[in-house]
């Protein structure tokens, strides 16, 4: 269980302190949490701040009851969180084997390390030994990306919009994926993301805005409200 | 051979024991083992220090092995090796040279190597260099290369530094007759004071003659390096050079490329990109549950992979 209180990320903004994050408390213990929300809301400084490659400015992250605030990034991912980027890096000289390995944190087999690709739609007698460098598309990044997680296994696994930068096509591959991944990874996953079909399988969605938690509950109740507004841009609405 | 001889081998050559084929040992200036086969002959030159190789044409997946070894504190010798390989032969050449200075004096092994391939040759030439031993004397290794490729020849040349030579000029000079290819792969990693300058000089003579210069270096604490790279495009051609680095700490890398197209279709690529590990790299796999510190070694070991 992931609990995070009061957390606030201040930034200085030209002279001016910015709020990020403004007072954001939060307890995840379902499989499956979403949070979504306008672009520039604070979501992905949310995860970063899980992850411990943000440090907030004031609050408490707490991991099945530790208070992990003074963690560093790898103490908190040997604690047990795994953090998927909405951009993945590249590495020259790093295999797709060699970062799957490292994921795993034990040397794994071929075929173990072709199993996690599978996972991923990846065929992988074709990937394991490919350079993660600027020859692999940011389609085939991301799936390994997440293949890296689902090696990982452990009890948080967050995902920064993993939709991003993927066709629509492949989408529609990922999303049955993710629907696996629920059913496979023990512990519990937290996605942002924009997409409807991720948000339809999730227990609980979390709508965040302007640095705060605007909205939360099951999908029912938070789907047709996120929909009604904010979607629309409010200068054309006006106009209207 | 003694344990610390034998230590050097195993690192400049990947033996432990005498190798197969031919091969040629020279050990603190001495010749310390020599091998021939019936296509491959090792003559001692009578003018100045060094030894022929002639690699008979036609010779096929033979290999030769010409490993220096110098512990002998103080040690310095220039050396001249000339290879000679015969048309249409195909074989791998594997020298190296790994200096243990355990004294205060400088040692020094300046290696003068010569190829020539004659008309549809095929070479592998791999070549590491090596040193250890914790006294204050130097440890210097300035390799000289001078590459001649007859029409359709093709030389591909691993030349491989990680650890442990103090200071390292590596002059190659290479020209291409038509049809020709030679592809270079270059691993420098340079710690300490070190310092470690590779200049490449390539004239692409011929029509259709090609060349691909590969460099990927890493350089950390003090230590300094300059690759420079001379393409000449002298006639319809294509070169490509990569100089890749990795710098850290208080170190220094310069890439300086010069490119010159003689001919209308000689086309010429020079790439050189020096930074620092991207913090992202580091973020990503401490998310994996690395330290920061191991990160960095991943990084670089995959990197000089």
């Amino acid at each position: 269980m992931l609990e995070l209180k009061n957390i606030s990320y201040q930034v200085d903004a030209e002279g001016q302190q910015r709020d990020i994050l403004h007072d954001v408390s939060l307890t995840i213990d379902e499989r499956f949490v979403a949070i979504t929300g306008p672009n520039g809301g604070g979501k992905s400084t949310l995860a970063k701040v899980i992850a411990g490659i943000i440090t907030p400015t004031a609050g408490q992250i707490l991991l099945d009851g530790e208070d992990i605030t003074g963690c560093s990034i790898t103490e908190r991912a040997q604690k047990g969180i795994s953090f998927a980027f909405q951009q993945p890096v590249r590495f020259k000289g790093l295999t797709v084997r060699d970062l799957i390995t490292l994921a795993a944190g034990r040397d794994i087999t071929v075929s173990e390390a072709c199993a996690y690709l599978s996972e991923v739609g990846l065929c992988a007698r074709e990937y394991i030994g490919r350079e993660i460098n600027a020859s692999l598309s940011g389609g085939e990044l991301k799936r390994i990306e997440i293949a890296m997680i689902i090696a990982r296994g452990t009890k948080l696994s967050i995902f920064d919009e993993p939709e991003a930068g993927i066709d629509l096509w492949s989408f529609n591959n990922l999303i049955q994926v993710f629907e696996k991944m629920h059913e496979k990874l023990g512990g519990s996953i937290l996605i942002i993301s924009h997409q409807e079909r991720i948000l339809n399988i999730a227990d609980r969605v979390i709508v965040v805005a302007d640095g705060q938690i605007r909205a939360q509950g099951n999908r029912e109740d938070v789907l047709p409200e996120l929909l009604a507004d904010g979607a629309t841009c409010s200068v054309l609405t006006d106009k209207l | 051979m003694d344990k610390i001889e034998k230590d050097l081998l195993e690192q400049v050559a990947d033996l432990h024991e005498v190798p197969q084929g031919a091969y040629n040992i020279r050990a603190n200036g001495q010749m310390a083992g020599r091998n021939t086969t019936e296509n491959i002959d090792i003559v001692t030159k009578t003018d100045k220090p060094g030894i022929d190789i002639i690699i008979k044409p036609g010779t096929k997946r033979e290999s030769v092995h010409i490993p220096v070894l110098l512990s002998q504190s103080g040690l310095q010798e220039m050396v001249y090796n000339d290879f000679f390989v015969g048309e249409g032969a195909d074989i791998t050449i594997v020298a190296g040279c790994g200096i243990h200075n355990g004294g205060d004096e400088e040692s020094r092994h300046d290696g003068i190597h010569a190829f020539y391939l004659a008309p549809g040759a095929r070479l592998r030439y791999v070549e590491k260099h090596y040193g250890s031993g914790d006294g204050n004397g130097r440890r210097v290794m300035n390799p000289t290369t001078i590459i001649e490729l007859g029409e359709g020849a093709y030389m591909e040349m691993e030349t491989t530094q990680i650890k442990g030579v103090t200071s390292t000029i590596r002059d190659t000079r290479a020209t291409l007759a038509a049809g020709a290819t030679l592809i270079v792969r270059e691993k420098i990693m340079t710690h300490g004071q070190q310092l470690a300058e590779t200049n490449f000089t390539v004239d692409l003579n011929g029509e259709d003659a090609s060349t691909h210069l590969v460099s990927r270096s890493v350089a950390k604490d003090e230590s300094r390096q300059v690759f420079r790279s001379v393409i000449n495009g002298n006639a319809r051609c294509t070169a490509h050079s990569e100089c890749d680095a990795i710098i850290m700490d208080e170190a220094s890398v310069s890439a300086i490329p010069e490119v010159t197209a003689n001919h209308l279709d000689a086309s010429l690529i020079h790439e050189a990109a020096i930074g620092k590990i991207a913090g992202e790299q580091l973020t990503k796999l401490m998310t994996l549950g690395l330290t920061e510190k191991e990160a960095e070694e991943q990084i670089v070991s995959g990197f000089l992979k």
